[in-house]
Protein backbone atom coordinates (compact mmCIF):
# COMPACT_ATOMS: atom_id res chain seq x y z
CA UNK A 1 0.00 0.00 0.00
CA UNK A 2 1.85 3.43 -0.98
CA UNK A 3 -0.07 7.06 0.24
CA UNK A 4 0.91 10.15 -0.74
CA UNK A 5 0.02 13.53 0.92
CA UNK A 6 1.65 16.36 2.91
CA UNK A 7 2.79 16.80 6.26
CA UNK A 8 0.83 17.91 9.48
CA UNK A 9 3.67 18.54 11.55
CA UNK A 10 2.48 18.47 15.68
CA UNK A 11 5.90 19.53 17.32
CA UNK A 12 4.69 17.60 20.11
CA UNK A 13 5.90 14.79 22.47
CA UNK A 14 2.49 13.00 24.56
CA UNK A 15 -0.09 13.97 22.24
CA UNK A 16 -2.85 12.42 24.38
CA UNK A 17 -6.51 11.29 22.50
CA UNK A 18 -8.23 14.39 24.26
CA UNK A 19 -6.45 16.57 21.86
CA UNK A 20 -7.15 14.10 19.07
CA UNK A 21 -10.75 14.34 19.46
CA UNK A 22 -12.03 15.93 23.31
CA UNK A 23 -14.67 13.70 25.52
CA UNK A 24 -16.94 16.64 24.84
CA UNK A 25 -17.73 15.65 21.65
CA UNK A 26 -16.96 11.82 21.62
CA UNK A 27 -19.59 10.95 24.27
CA UNK A 28 -22.69 12.43 22.15
CA UNK A 29 -23.04 10.53 18.90
CA UNK A 30 -21.56 7.52 16.44
CA UNK A 31 -21.34 10.00 13.65
CA UNK A 32 -17.47 9.91 13.04
CA UNK A 33 -17.77 12.48 10.15
CA UNK A 34 -19.01 14.66 12.67
CA UNK A 35 -16.35 14.37 15.05
CA UNK A 36 -13.54 14.59 12.43
CA UNK A 37 -14.61 18.54 12.51
CA UNK A 38 -13.05 18.35 15.65
CA UNK A 39 -10.07 16.95 15.32
CA UNK A 40 -6.66 18.21 17.17
CA UNK A 41 -9.19 21.00 17.53
CA UNK A 42 -7.39 22.00 21.38
CA UNK A 43 -3.83 22.29 19.28
CA UNK A 44 -4.96 24.17 16.44
CA UNK A 45 -8.81 25.15 16.01
CA UNK A 46 -8.76 25.44 12.34
CA UNK A 47 -6.77 21.82 11.78
CA UNK A 48 -10.04 20.06 9.85
CA UNK A 49 -9.48 23.02 7.12
CA UNK A 50 -6.57 22.60 6.57
CA UNK A 51 -6.51 18.83 5.59
CA UNK A 52 -6.54 17.68 1.70
CA UNK A 53 -7.28 13.88 1.62
CA UNK A 54 -4.40 11.94 1.98
CA UNK A 55 -2.50 14.00 4.45
CA UNK A 56 -0.19 12.90 7.28
CA UNK A 57 -0.29 13.69 10.80
CA UNK A 58 3.46 14.06 12.09
CA UNK A 59 4.10 14.19 15.37
CA UNK A 60 6.96 13.54 18.18
CA UNK A 61 6.56 10.27 20.61
CA UNK A 62 4.07 8.61 22.70
CA UNK A 63 1.05 9.98 20.15
CA UNK A 64 -2.31 8.82 21.07
CA UNK A 65 -1.27 8.35 25.11
CA UNK A 66 -4.39 8.75 27.20
CA UNK A 67 -7.86 7.23 27.07
CA UNK A 68 -8.65 4.03 25.27
CA UNK A 69 -11.25 6.11 22.66
CA UNK A 70 -11.63 4.43 19.60
CA UNK A 71 -13.03 7.77 18.15
CA UNK A 72 -9.21 9.02 18.50
CA UNK A 73 -8.06 6.88 15.56
CA UNK A 74 -11.77 6.92 13.68
CA UNK A 75 -11.67 10.79 13.69
CA UNK A 76 -8.06 11.33 12.51
CA UNK A 77 -9.46 9.01 9.36
CA UNK A 78 -12.44 10.70 8.93
CA UNK A 79 -11.03 13.80 8.45
CA UNK A 80 -9.08 11.99 5.52
CA UNK A 81 -5.67 11.88 7.38
CA UNK A 82 -4.29 8.48 5.51
CA UNK A 83 -1.65 7.64 8.25
CA UNK A 84 0.01 8.83 11.46
CA UNK A 85 3.87 9.02 11.51
CA UNK A 86 5.13 9.66 14.74
CA UNK A 87 8.64 8.53 16.52
CA UNK A 88 6.37 6.16 18.92
CA UNK A 89 2.84 5.43 19.57
CA UNK A 90 1.40 4.33 23.20
CA UNK A 91 0.07 1.24 22.55
CA UNK A 92 -3.69 1.50 23.04
CA UNK A 93 -3.80 3.87 20.29
CA UNK A 94 -1.84 1.89 17.89
CA UNK A 95 -4.06 -1.21 18.49
CA UNK A 96 -7.29 0.58 17.69
CA UNK A 97 -5.58 2.73 14.38
CA UNK A 98 -4.87 -1.09 13.38
CA UNK A 99 -8.25 -2.29 14.37
CA UNK A 100 -9.76 0.31 12.21
CA UNK A 101 -7.74 0.30 9.16
CA UNK A 102 -5.67 3.53 9.98
CA UNK A 103 -2.10 2.84 9.10
CA UNK A 104 0.43 4.29 11.94
CA UNK A 105 4.27 4.61 11.43
CA UNK A 106 7.05 4.60 13.69
CA UNK A 107 9.95 6.53 12.03
CA UNK A 108 12.38 9.49 12.58
CA UNK A 109 10.16 12.30 12.55
CA UNK A 110 12.71 14.33 12.78
CA UNK A 111 13.58 14.56 9.25
CA UNK A 112 10.07 15.73 8.19
CA UNK A 113 9.27 19.57 8.60
CA UNK A 114 5.65 21.29 8.37
CA UNK A 115 4.31 20.95 4.54
CA UNK A 116 6.70 18.39 2.92
CA UNK A 117 5.07 16.17 1.09
CA UNK A 118 5.47 12.64 1.64
CA UNK A 119 5.47 8.46 0.09
CA UNK A 120 4.76 5.96 2.33
CA UNK A 121 5.16 2.81 1.28
CA UNK A 122 3.77 0.71 3.96
CA UNK A 123 4.47 -2.38 3.03
CA UNK A 124 8.31 -2.04 2.48
CA UNK A 125 8.34 -0.12 5.37
CA UNK A 126 9.49 3.10 4.25
CA UNK A 127 8.82 6.96 4.10
CA UNK A 128 10.30 9.23 1.20
CA UNK A 129 10.36 12.99 1.88
CA UNK A 130 10.14 14.02 -1.37
CA UNK A 131 10.09 17.48 -0.56
CA UNK A 132 13.93 16.72 1.35
CA UNK A 133 14.80 14.02 -1.07
CA UNK A 134 15.48 11.99 1.93
CA UNK A 135 13.95 8.00 2.64
CA UNK A 136 13.34 7.47 6.26
CA UNK A 137 13.03 3.91 7.75
CA UNK A 138 10.31 2.60 9.44
CA UNK A 139 9.72 0.16 12.08
CA UNK A 140 8.06 -2.65 10.96
CA UNK A 141 4.79 -3.54 12.38
CA UNK A 142 3.92 -7.02 13.79
CA UNK A 143 3.36 -9.54 12.08
CA UNK A 144 -0.27 -9.86 13.40
CA UNK A 145 -1.16 -6.01 12.68
CA UNK A 146 0.12 -6.66 9.08
CA UNK A 147 -2.76 -9.40 9.00
CA UNK A 148 -5.05 -6.96 10.43
CA UNK A 149 -4.83 -3.81 8.78
CA UNK A 150 -4.34 -6.37 5.11
CA UNK A 151 -8.00 -7.41 6.05
CA UNK A 152 -9.02 -3.12 6.72
CA UNK A 153 -9.21 -3.71 10.08
CA UNK A 154 -10.50 -6.50 13.19
CA UNK A 155 -13.99 -6.25 11.68
CA UNK A 156 -13.46 -7.62 8.68
CA UNK A 157 -10.80 -10.06 9.38
CA UNK A 158 -13.60 -11.41 12.16
CA UNK A 159 -16.26 -11.27 9.31
CA UNK A 160 -13.72 -12.97 7.04
CA UNK A 161 -12.48 -15.78 9.38
CA UNK A 162 -15.28 -15.68 12.08
CA UNK A 163 -12.27 -15.00 14.99
CA UNK A 164 -8.61 -14.71 15.58
CA UNK A 165 -6.49 -16.10 12.59
CA UNK A 166 -3.44 -14.01 13.29
CA UNK A 167 -1.05 -17.37 13.27
CA UNK B 1 36.74 -39.17 26.83
CA UNK B 2 35.10 -35.85 28.87
CA UNK B 3 31.62 -35.21 28.40
CA UNK B 4 31.00 -31.53 28.73
CA UNK B 5 27.85 -30.48 30.20
CA UNK B 6 26.00 -28.09 27.26
CA UNK B 7 22.41 -25.92 27.61
CA UNK B 8 21.12 -25.65 24.62
CA UNK B 9 19.38 -22.27 24.57
CA UNK B 10 16.18 -22.45 22.08
CA UNK B 11 15.37 -19.92 20.37
CA UNK B 12 13.31 -17.79 22.92
CA UNK B 13 13.47 -19.57 25.61
CA UNK B 14 15.22 -18.45 28.36
CA UNK B 15 16.22 -19.93 31.90
CA UNK B 16 14.54 -16.93 34.27
CA UNK B 17 11.35 -17.69 36.21
CA UNK B 18 8.34 -15.46 35.10
CA UNK B 19 6.86 -12.12 36.01
CA UNK B 20 3.29 -12.02 37.24
CA UNK B 21 2.17 -10.90 33.95
CA UNK B 22 3.87 -14.07 31.82
CA UNK B 23 2.63 -16.29 34.28
CA UNK B 24 -1.45 -14.91 33.81
CA UNK B 25 -0.53 -14.82 30.15
CA UNK B 26 0.56 -18.25 30.22
CA UNK B 27 -2.33 -19.65 32.08
CA UNK B 28 -4.90 -17.86 29.61
CA UNK B 29 -3.04 -18.87 26.62
CA UNK B 30 -1.89 -22.53 27.56
CA UNK B 31 1.50 -21.63 26.00
CA UNK B 32 4.59 -20.74 27.93
CA UNK B 33 4.30 -16.34 27.52
CA UNK B 34 7.81 -14.94 27.64
CA UNK B 35 8.32 -10.76 27.26
CA UNK B 36 7.64 -10.34 23.31
CA UNK B 37 5.95 -13.18 22.45
CA UNK B 38 2.22 -12.79 20.65
CA UNK B 39 -0.36 -14.89 22.25
CA UNK B 40 -3.89 -15.61 21.88
CA UNK B 41 -5.62 -15.66 25.04
CA UNK B 42 -8.97 -16.14 26.98
CA UNK B 43 -10.58 -13.48 29.19
CA UNK B 44 -11.95 -13.68 32.16
CA UNK B 45 -14.03 -10.69 32.13
CA UNK B 46 -14.87 -7.77 29.46
CA UNK B 47 -16.35 -4.89 30.12
CA UNK B 48 -17.24 -1.50 28.27
CA UNK B 49 -18.34 2.14 28.95
CA UNK B 50 -20.67 4.46 27.77
CA UNK B 51 -18.27 6.24 26.05
CA UNK B 52 -17.13 3.05 24.42
CA UNK B 53 -20.04 0.71 24.39
CA UNK B 54 -21.87 2.01 21.46
CA UNK B 55 -18.68 1.99 18.95
CA UNK B 56 -17.94 -1.55 20.17
CA UNK B 57 -21.92 -2.66 19.49
CA UNK B 58 -21.52 -1.06 15.88
CA UNK B 59 -18.61 -3.40 15.69
CA UNK B 60 -19.77 -6.27 17.13
CA UNK B 61 -22.91 -6.28 14.54
CA UNK B 62 -19.99 -5.61 11.71
CA UNK B 63 -18.37 -8.59 12.58
CA UNK B 64 -21.47 -10.02 12.34
CA UNK B 65 -21.39 -10.71 16.35
CA UNK B 66 -25.07 -12.90 17.16
CA UNK B 67 -24.15 -13.67 20.76
CA UNK B 68 -22.22 -12.71 23.08
CA UNK B 69 -19.41 -16.17 24.40
CA UNK B 70 -20.61 -15.85 27.88
CA UNK B 71 -22.80 -13.36 28.97
CA UNK B 72 -21.53 -13.84 32.93
CA UNK B 73 -18.39 -12.79 31.67
CA UNK B 74 -19.36 -9.33 29.66
CA UNK B 75 -20.47 -6.46 31.68
CA UNK B 76 -21.57 -2.96 30.40
CA UNK B 77 -21.61 0.40 32.90
CA UNK B 78 -23.45 3.61 31.55
CA UNK B 79 -20.87 5.89 34.28
CA UNK B 80 -19.01 8.70 31.91
CA UNK B 81 -22.79 10.55 31.14
CA UNK B 82 -24.78 9.45 33.98
CA UNK B 83 -27.50 10.16 34.00
CA UNK B 84 -27.83 11.51 30.39
CA UNK B 85 -27.07 15.49 30.35
CA UNK B 86 -28.59 15.56 26.36
CA UNK B 87 -30.58 13.91 24.12
CA UNK B 88 -27.18 12.66 21.51
CA UNK B 89 -25.75 10.68 24.95
CA UNK B 90 -29.73 9.45 25.55
CA UNK B 91 -29.54 7.81 22.26
CA UNK B 92 -26.24 5.99 23.04
CA UNK B 93 -27.49 4.74 26.37
CA UNK B 94 -30.96 3.60 25.10
CA UNK B 95 -28.36 1.43 22.31
CA UNK B 96 -26.70 0.14 24.99
CA UNK B 97 -29.87 -1.14 27.65
CA UNK B 98 -30.96 -2.79 24.07
CA UNK B 99 -27.89 -4.42 23.43
CA UNK B 100 -27.47 -5.61 26.96
CA UNK B 101 -30.86 -6.74 27.10
CA UNK B 102 -31.08 -8.63 23.85
CA UNK B 103 -27.36 -10.33 24.93
CA UNK B 104 -28.40 -10.91 28.16
CA UNK B 105 -25.62 -9.51 29.28
CA UNK B 106 -25.17 -7.25 33.18
CA UNK B 107 -26.08 -3.51 32.31
CA UNK B 108 -24.69 -1.09 35.70
CA UNK B 109 -27.09 1.66 34.67
CA UNK B 110 -26.62 5.82 36.15
CA UNK B 111 -25.88 5.63 39.96
CA UNK B 112 -24.13 2.18 40.12
CA UNK B 113 -20.98 3.98 40.08
CA UNK B 114 -17.93 4.04 38.11
CA UNK B 115 -16.77 0.85 36.52
CA UNK B 116 -13.85 0.48 37.80
CA UNK B 117 -15.10 0.30 41.20
CA UNK B 118 -18.25 -1.59 40.19
CA UNK B 119 -15.89 -4.47 38.41
CA UNK B 120 -13.89 -5.39 41.68
CA UNK B 121 -17.12 -5.01 44.18
CA UNK B 122 -18.79 -7.40 41.27
CA UNK B 123 -16.49 -9.92 42.94
CA UNK B 124 -15.60 -11.34 39.31
CA UNK B 125 -12.16 -9.99 39.38
CA UNK B 126 -9.33 -11.06 41.56
CA UNK B 127 -5.69 -13.08 41.34
CA UNK B 128 -4.97 -14.50 38.45
CA UNK B 129 -7.93 -13.11 36.32
CA UNK B 130 -7.27 -11.61 32.89
CA UNK B 131 -10.18 -8.83 32.31
CA UNK B 132 -10.23 -6.50 29.28
CA UNK B 133 -12.34 -3.03 29.01
CA UNK B 134 -12.65 -0.53 26.71
CA UNK B 135 -11.70 2.21 29.08
CA UNK B 136 -7.88 2.93 29.42
CA UNK B 137 -7.83 2.81 33.33
CA UNK B 138 -8.98 -0.95 33.25
CA UNK B 139 -5.73 -1.25 34.80
CA UNK B 140 -7.03 -0.19 37.96
CA UNK B 141 -7.71 -4.38 38.88
CA UNK B 142 -3.72 -5.07 38.85
CA UNK B 143 -4.06 -3.83 42.70
CA UNK B 144 -5.76 -7.24 42.87
CA UNK B 145 -3.23 -9.09 41.23
CA UNK B 146 -5.18 -9.58 38.27
CA UNK B 147 -4.19 -8.94 34.72
CA UNK B 148 -6.27 -6.00 33.45
CA UNK B 149 -5.90 -3.89 30.56
CA UNK B 150 -7.78 -1.08 28.15
CA UNK B 151 -8.47 -1.60 24.87
CA UNK B 152 -10.64 0.04 22.01
CA UNK B 153 -14.24 -0.81 21.06
CA UNK B 154 -13.21 -3.08 18.12
CA UNK B 155 -11.08 -4.95 20.17
CA UNK B 156 -13.83 -5.22 22.71
CA UNK B 157 -16.04 -6.65 20.03
CA UNK B 158 -13.59 -8.89 19.37
CA UNK B 159 -13.64 -10.36 22.70
CA UNK B 160 -17.28 -10.34 23.51
CA UNK B 161 -17.78 -12.53 20.64
CA UNK B 162 -14.46 -15.10 20.66
CA UNK B 163 -13.47 -14.70 24.36
CA UNK B 164 -10.20 -14.03 23.37
CA UNK B 165 -7.62 -11.41 22.68
CA UNK B 166 -4.49 -11.23 20.94
CA UNK B 167 -1.33 -9.66 23.23
CA UNK B 168 2.10 -8.97 23.17
CA UNK B 169 3.64 -10.47 26.00
CA UNK B 170 5.14 -7.13 27.75
CA UNK B 171 7.81 -6.43 29.79
CA UNK B 172 8.05 -5.67 33.27
CA UNK B 173 9.63 -2.19 35.21
CA UNK B 174 9.69 -2.88 38.57
CA UNK B 175 8.59 -0.47 41.29
CA UNK B 176 10.16 -1.17 44.64
CA UNK B 177 9.12 1.11 47.21
CA UNK B 178 10.52 1.06 50.43
CA UNK B 179 9.89 3.02 53.54
CA UNK B 180 6.96 4.20 55.40
CA UNK B 181 4.61 7.51 53.74
CA UNK B 182 4.62 10.23 56.60
CA UNK B 183 0.66 11.55 57.64
CA UNK B 184 -1.26 13.20 55.07
CA UNK B 185 1.17 11.54 52.18
CA UNK B 186 -0.84 8.76 50.52
CA UNK B 187 -0.89 6.31 47.40
CA UNK B 188 -1.89 9.43 45.29
CA UNK B 189 1.05 11.30 45.76
CA UNK B 190 3.58 8.15 46.24
CA UNK B 191 2.39 7.26 42.44
CA UNK B 192 2.01 11.03 41.00
CA UNK B 193 5.62 10.87 42.17
CA UNK B 194 6.22 7.76 39.75
CA UNK B 195 4.89 9.01 37.00
CA UNK B 196 6.95 12.34 37.23
CA UNK B 197 9.94 10.17 38.00
CA UNK B 198 9.35 8.53 35.00
CA UNK B 199 7.26 10.36 32.40
CA UNK B 200 4.51 9.60 30.65
CA UNK B 201 5.77 7.22 27.85
CA UNK B 202 8.13 5.48 30.68
CA UNK B 203 6.69 2.39 30.71
CA UNK B 204 4.69 2.81 26.84
CA UNK B 205 4.72 -1.25 26.19
CA UNK B 206 5.58 -2.70 29.13
CA UNK B 207 3.82 -3.52 32.83
CA UNK B 208 4.55 -1.88 36.09
CA UNK B 209 4.76 -4.38 39.19
CA UNK B 210 4.66 -2.06 42.20
CA UNK B 211 6.11 -4.07 45.66
CA UNK B 212 8.22 -3.14 48.86
CA UNK B 213 7.00 -2.57 52.37
CA UNK B 214 5.10 1.13 51.32
CA UNK B 215 3.20 -1.00 48.79
CA UNK B 216 2.44 -3.98 50.82
CA UNK B 217 1.71 -1.08 53.88
CA UNK B 218 -1.36 0.21 51.58
CA UNK B 219 -4.79 -0.45 51.93
CA UNK B 220 -6.73 -2.40 49.04
CA UNK B 221 -7.98 0.90 47.92
CA UNK B 222 -4.75 2.75 47.86
CA UNK B 223 -3.29 -0.15 45.66
CA UNK B 224 -6.07 0.50 43.42
CA UNK B 225 -5.03 4.45 43.25
CA UNK B 226 -1.46 3.56 42.03
CA UNK B 227 -2.76 0.47 39.62
CA UNK B 228 -4.97 3.17 38.22
CA UNK B 229 -2.33 5.55 36.66
CA UNK B 230 -0.07 3.18 35.74
CA UNK B 231 -1.50 3.91 32.02
CA UNK B 232 -0.40 7.68 33.09
CA UNK B 233 3.53 6.24 32.50
CA UNK B 234 2.37 4.43 29.38
CA UNK B 235 1.88 1.11 31.06
CA UNK B 236 -0.42 -1.68 29.93
CA UNK B 237 -1.12 -3.12 33.53
CA UNK B 238 0.10 -2.21 37.22
CA UNK B 239 0.25 -4.87 39.14
CA UNK B 240 1.08 -6.18 42.80
CA UNK B 241 0.61 -9.13 44.39
CA UNK B 242 -2.05 -10.63 46.18
CA UNK B 243 -1.84 -10.90 50.53
CA UNK B 244 -3.67 -11.65 53.58
CA UNK B 245 -5.60 -7.57 52.56
CA UNK B 246 -6.29 -8.99 49.49
CA UNK B 247 -8.20 -12.23 50.07
CA UNK B 248 -9.85 -9.55 53.21
CA UNK B 249 -11.18 -7.15 50.70
CA UNK B 250 -12.31 -10.35 48.13
CA UNK B 251 -14.25 -11.81 50.63
CA UNK B 252 -16.75 -8.81 50.86
CA UNK B 253 -17.58 -9.66 47.52
CA UNK B 254 -16.67 -12.84 46.11
CA UNK B 255 -16.84 -16.96 47.32
CA UNK B 256 -14.38 -17.70 44.76
CA UNK B 257 -11.31 -19.48 46.04
CA UNK B 258 -8.40 -17.45 43.60
CA UNK B 259 -5.15 -18.67 43.37
CA UNK B 260 -2.52 -15.77 44.21
CA UNK B 261 0.43 -14.80 41.04
CA UNK B 262 3.63 -14.22 42.62
CA UNK B 263 6.69 -12.88 40.34
CA UNK B 264 9.23 -16.05 40.29
CA UNK B 265 12.78 -14.61 42.35
CA UNK B 266 14.80 -15.29 38.92
CA UNK B 267 11.91 -12.88 36.94
CA UNK B 268 13.41 -11.36 34.15
CA UNK B 269 12.93 -7.36 34.39
CA UNK B 270 13.44 -4.31 32.12
CA UNK B 271 14.11 -2.29 34.76
CA UNK B 272 14.26 -2.36 38.73
CA UNK B 273 13.67 1.07 39.96
CA UNK B 274 13.78 1.87 44.18
CA UNK B 275 12.77 4.50 45.91
CA UNK B 276 12.62 5.03 49.80
CA UNK B 277 9.14 6.72 50.57
CA UNK B 278 9.69 8.47 53.93
CA UNK B 279 10.26 11.88 53.20
CA UNK B 280 7.80 12.16 50.44
CA UNK B 281 5.51 15.17 50.74
CA UNK B 282 2.54 15.45 49.30
CA UNK B 283 2.67 15.91 45.55
CA UNK B 284 1.14 17.92 43.10
CA UNK B 285 0.50 17.35 38.98
CA UNK B 286 0.78 20.78 36.82
CA UNK B 287 -1.42 21.52 34.12
CA UNK B 288 -1.53 20.15 31.53
CA UNK B 289 0.95 16.96 31.83
CA UNK B 290 0.12 14.32 34.32
CA UNK B 291 4.10 14.08 34.55
CA UNK B 292 4.50 17.47 35.46
CA UNK B 293 4.70 16.24 39.12
CA UNK B 294 6.16 19.00 42.08
CA UNK B 295 5.82 18.75 45.85
CA UNK B 296 3.09 20.89 47.56
CA UNK B 297 5.40 23.48 48.68
CA UNK B 298 5.85 25.04 45.00
CA UNK B 299 2.64 25.54 44.09
CA UNK B 300 0.84 26.31 47.18
CA UNK B 301 -0.82 29.40 47.09
CA UNK B 302 -1.88 29.19 43.30
CA UNK B 303 -5.70 30.44 43.78
CA UNK B 304 -8.24 27.61 42.86
CA UNK B 305 -11.90 28.06 41.60
CA UNK B 306 -13.01 24.47 41.97
CA UNK B 307 -12.38 21.39 43.80
CA UNK B 308 -13.39 17.36 42.58
CA UNK B 309 -13.02 14.38 45.14
CA UNK B 310 -13.94 11.34 42.87
CA UNK B 311 -13.28 8.99 40.24
CA UNK B 312 -12.47 5.71 39.80
CA UNK B 313 -8.39 6.83 41.12
CA UNK B 314 -9.47 8.48 44.29
CA UNK B 315 -13.60 8.32 44.87
CA UNK B 316 -13.51 5.15 47.35
CA UNK B 317 -14.65 5.25 50.79
CA UNK B 318 -10.92 6.37 52.88
CA UNK B 319 -10.73 9.02 50.35
CA UNK B 320 -14.13 10.53 51.34
CA UNK B 321 -12.83 10.04 54.80
CA UNK B 322 -9.29 11.36 54.25
CA UNK B 323 -11.24 14.81 53.18
CA UNK B 324 -13.75 14.27 55.39
CA UNK B 325 -11.32 14.58 58.11
CA UNK B 326 -9.83 17.71 57.15
CA UNK B 327 -13.29 19.21 56.19
CA UNK B 328 -15.25 18.54 59.77
CA UNK B 329 -16.47 21.78 61.39
CA UNK B 330 -14.84 23.53 58.98
CA UNK B 331 -16.30 25.73 55.89
CA UNK B 332 -14.73 26.16 52.09
CA UNK B 333 -13.73 28.82 50.84
CA UNK B 334 -16.11 31.34 49.59
CA UNK B 335 -14.87 31.15 45.84
CA UNK B 336 -14.51 27.92 45.61
CA UNK B 337 -17.15 24.94 44.41
CA UNK B 338 -16.20 21.98 45.96
CA UNK B 339 -17.69 18.94 43.77
CA UNK B 340 -17.73 15.13 45.26
CA UNK B 341 -18.85 12.15 43.47
CA UNK B 342 -18.78 8.58 45.60
CA UNK B 343 -17.08 5.99 43.24
CA UNK B 344 -20.22 3.58 43.49
CA UNK B 345 -23.77 3.84 44.94
CA UNK B 346 -22.51 1.05 47.84
CA UNK B 347 -19.52 3.85 48.83
CA UNK B 348 -21.90 6.80 48.62
CA UNK B 349 -24.68 4.54 51.12
CA UNK B 350 -21.19 3.80 53.33
CA UNK B 351 -20.47 7.55 53.22
CA UNK B 352 -23.85 8.22 54.45
CA UNK B 353 -23.85 5.80 57.13
CA UNK B 354 -20.70 7.23 58.64
CA UNK B 355 -21.51 10.68 58.32
CA UNK B 356 -19.36 11.37 55.82
CA UNK B 357 -21.47 12.74 53.46
CA UNK B 358 -23.27 15.03 56.06
CA UNK B 359 -19.35 16.66 57.06
CA UNK B 360 -18.97 17.32 53.37
CA UNK B 361 -22.19 19.10 52.56
CA UNK B 362 -22.55 21.19 55.49
CA UNK B 363 -19.16 21.98 54.42
CA UNK B 364 -19.73 23.21 51.44
CA UNK B 365 -19.78 20.25 49.09
CA UNK B 366 -21.80 19.39 45.96
CA UNK B 367 -22.30 15.87 45.88
CA UNK B 368 -23.02 14.08 42.26
CA UNK B 369 -24.46 11.18 41.29
CA UNK B 370 -21.59 8.34 41.60
CA UNK B 371 -19.58 8.58 38.01
CA UNK B 372 -16.81 10.15 35.83
CA UNK B 373 -18.49 13.51 34.64
CA UNK B 374 -16.53 15.59 36.39
CA UNK B 375 -13.25 14.24 35.54
CA UNK B 376 -14.27 13.64 31.30
CA UNK B 377 -16.01 16.57 31.17
CA UNK B 378 -18.88 15.02 30.05
CA UNK B 379 -21.57 17.40 32.74
CA UNK B 380 -21.56 17.75 36.43
CA UNK B 381 -18.89 21.03 36.43
CA UNK B 382 -17.33 22.23 33.69
CA UNK B 383 -15.11 24.88 34.43
CA UNK B 384 -15.18 28.31 32.82
CA UNK B 385 -11.95 30.48 30.77
CA UNK B 386 -8.48 30.72 32.71
CA UNK B 387 -10.06 28.81 36.29
CA UNK B 388 -7.79 26.35 38.16
CA UNK B 389 -9.40 23.04 39.26
CA UNK B 390 -7.49 20.80 41.88
CA UNK B 391 -8.83 16.85 41.37
CA UNK B 392 -8.25 13.93 42.45
CA UNK B 393 -8.53 12.49 39.00
CA UNK B 394 -5.91 10.96 37.06
CA UNK B 395 -5.75 13.59 33.87
CA UNK B 396 -5.27 17.13 33.63
CA UNK B 397 -5.13 17.34 29.63
CA UNK B 398 -5.61 20.77 28.42
CA UNK B 399 -9.73 20.56 27.97
CA UNK B 400 -10.08 17.35 29.88
CA UNK B 401 -12.86 18.87 31.91
CA UNK B 402 -14.48 19.91 29.06
CA UNK B 403 -13.08 23.20 28.63
CA UNK B 404 -9.46 23.84 27.14
CA UNK B 405 -8.57 27.46 28.84
CA UNK B 406 -8.85 25.92 32.08
CA UNK B 407 -6.41 24.67 34.23
CA UNK B 408 -6.15 21.56 36.01
CA UNK B 409 -4.07 20.11 38.83
CA UNK B 410 -3.83 16.73 40.29
CA UNK B 411 -3.89 15.52 44.00
CA UNK B 412 -4.90 13.08 46.88
CA UNK B 413 -8.21 13.93 48.52
CA UNK B 414 -6.67 15.54 51.34
CA UNK B 415 -4.82 17.96 49.19
CA UNK B 416 -8.15 18.76 47.65
CA UNK B 417 -9.94 19.22 50.60
CA UNK B 418 -7.26 21.48 52.56
CA UNK B 419 -7.19 23.29 49.28
CA UNK B 420 -10.82 24.15 48.72
CA UNK B 421 -10.91 25.48 52.58
CA UNK B 422 -8.09 27.61 51.55
CA UNK B 423 -8.90 28.94 48.37
CA UNK B 424 -5.91 28.16 46.92
CA UNK B 425 -3.21 25.21 46.35
CA UNK B 426 -2.62 24.27 50.21
CA UNK B 427 -0.45 21.41 51.86
CA UNK B 428 -2.78 19.46 54.04
CA UNK B 429 -0.20 18.63 56.94
CA UNK B 430 -1.22 22.12 57.83
CA UNK B 431 -4.86 21.40 58.35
Amino acid sequence: MKLSGEAHKFDLNDINTDYIISGKYKFKTLDMKELAKHVMEDLDPDFYSKIKTGDFIVAGSNFGCGSSREQAPLAIKNAGISAVLAKSFARIFYRNAINTGLPVVECDTDKIEHGDRLEVDLSAGVVRNISKNLEIKARPLPEVMIKILNDGGLAPHFRKYGGFQIY
Amino acid sequence: MVLIPVIILERGIKLSGQTIIEKILSSHSGQTARAGDIVIANVDLVMGQDGTSPLAIRAFNDMGGREVFDPEKVAMVIDHSAPSPNEGVSALHKLMREFAEEKKIKLYDIGEGVCHQLMPESGRVGPGKLVVGADSHTCTYGALNAFSTGVGSTDLAGAMISGKMWFKVPETIKFVCEGKLPERVYAKDLILYLIGDVTADGATYKAAEYTGQAVKALSIEGRMTMANMAIEMGAKAGLMEADEKTFRWLKQYSDEKFTPVTADADAEYAEIRRYDVSSLEPQVAMPHRVDNVTGVSQVAGTPIQQAVIGTCTNGRLEDLRAAASILEGRKIHPKVRLIVAPASKRIYLEAIKEGILQVLVEAGAAVVTPGCGPCVGTHNGIPSDGENVISTANRNFKGRMGNSSANIFLASPATVAASALAGEIADPREF
